[in-house]
């Protein structure tokens, strides 16, 4: 599967939760929300196979 | 397949570990507003007949802010500050969103353009500034402009779209400085401490920004997810970011870190109640009420780039 974030893009292999998939690439899984097709999913969701993952930061700066 | 809705039980979208609740779409666009409510009526922010200014910078909280106080049926108008950041089209990209939300809605949308308005934009203000940081500066601008004009307009009070994030975050940065004159006013309501300062409110008050992200994308709202590039390496960005370390291991301590604070002070168990504290007279060139003796620090700014 694919975990894309900003202009970065990983490539994770077998079944994971999404919210282990936000920590394996090193973001916290409070400061993102995850979409899968364009909708928005809980980070309990299993993904696996081709699924692609979009990230969104949440955080605002200053 | 992930959590289900605690309303109704169809496919949540997102769940809220610190009120153990996930919610579908259509209860969470439900929930988002009723949070404000609560939290308006329960400071007494302001009401139904008040009108109300609200800052805007085309970001998901702003707008969505914004969104929400027009669903609920306040007397809601915007004020954008283009501040001529030119970096990435920041400013430009911004002010074309905050225009689109506005004509899309009717809404009402005030646009004032600090270099045309000052002479300077904001990078040129801070190039002639060395002494001074950017962010302040800009902030300084802001607050003039933003009190200037719900002066003159007549305006109950300020709204700004300051979530739990983003106090809990400023709250973490006065308590490692203990800056207990700030600690003193941080609040959710700042009453107006002179006739001519309206005053300010935070309605987000109760909700992480990672809902407003989620209700900004739920609504379907087009923000800016770009950020100011002077917000880069913010040390609020660090705070942000440890606070959320700390809610991971422990869902709720953001809210009930700034919660609590609140709670403390008001029962008198922190420090005393400072707000509306100081004496106040007016700046002998704006006008605009001020805690120094002659000029504001506003003018103050302005001040050797004048004798030039």
């Amino acid at each position: 599967m694919k975990i894309v974030y900003r202009d970065k893009v990983w490539e994770l292999k077998g079944r994971t939760t999404v919210r282990d998939a936000i920590r394996k690439v090193g973001l916290h899984p409070e400061a993102v929300l995850a979409l899968r097709d364009g909708e928005l999913i809980t980070d309990d969701v299993i993904i696996a196979g081709d699924d692609t993952i979009k990230l969104i930061s949440v955080v605002s700066g200053g | 397949m992930g959590m289900k809705c605690k309303k109704c039980g169809e496919t949540a979208v997102i769940n809220m570990r610190q009120h153990r609740l996930a919610l579908c779409k259509d209860h969470f666009l439900e929930w988002v507003p009723q949070q404000v409510q609560r939290a308006i009526e329960k400071f007494g922010m302001f009401s139904p007949d008040e009108r109300v200014l609200i800052a805007v910078s085309g970001g998901k909280d702003s707008l969505g802010l914004w969104d929400i106080l027009l669903r609920l049926g306040y007397s809601v108008e915007a004020l954008y500050i283009n501040l001529g950041i030119p970096d990435g089209d920041y400013s430009g990209v911004s002010q074309q969103k905050v225009e689109c939300f506005a004509s899309e809605r009717g809404a009402h949308l005030i646009v004032i353009n600090v270099a045309a308005e000052f002479g300077m934009s904001i990078p040129e203000v801070a190039r002639s500034k060395r002494g001074r940081s950017t962010c302040g500066t800009c902030g300084l601008i802001k607050r003039h402009t933003m009190n200037q004009l719900a002066c003159e307009g007549g305006y109950g009070a300020i709204a700004t779209g300051h979530n739990v994030d983003d106090e809990a975050a400023v709250l973490f940065q006065n308590v490692l400085h203990w800056s207990t004159g700030y600690l003193g006013r941080q609040a959710p309501v700042l009453p107006a401490s002179h006739p001519k300062l309206a005053r300010k409110v935070k309605p987000l008050i109760r909700l992480y920004e990672r809902e407003m992200a989620a209700y900004a994308l739920l609504r379907g709202i087009d923000y800016i997810y770009q950020e100011c590039p002077y917000s880069k390496g913010a040390t609020t960005l660090l705070y942000k970011d440890l606070l959320n370390q700390l809610e991971e291991r422990s869902p709720g301590a953001k809210q009930q870190f700034y919660l609590s604070f609140l709670q403390a002070r008001q029962e008198g168990r922190l420090l005393p109640d400072q707000s509306g504290a100081v004496e106040m007279g007016e700046c002998t060139r704006c006008g605009q009420p001020t805690t120094a003796p002659d000029l504001c620090a506003f003018c103050r700014l302005w001040e050797p780039a004048r004798i030039d």
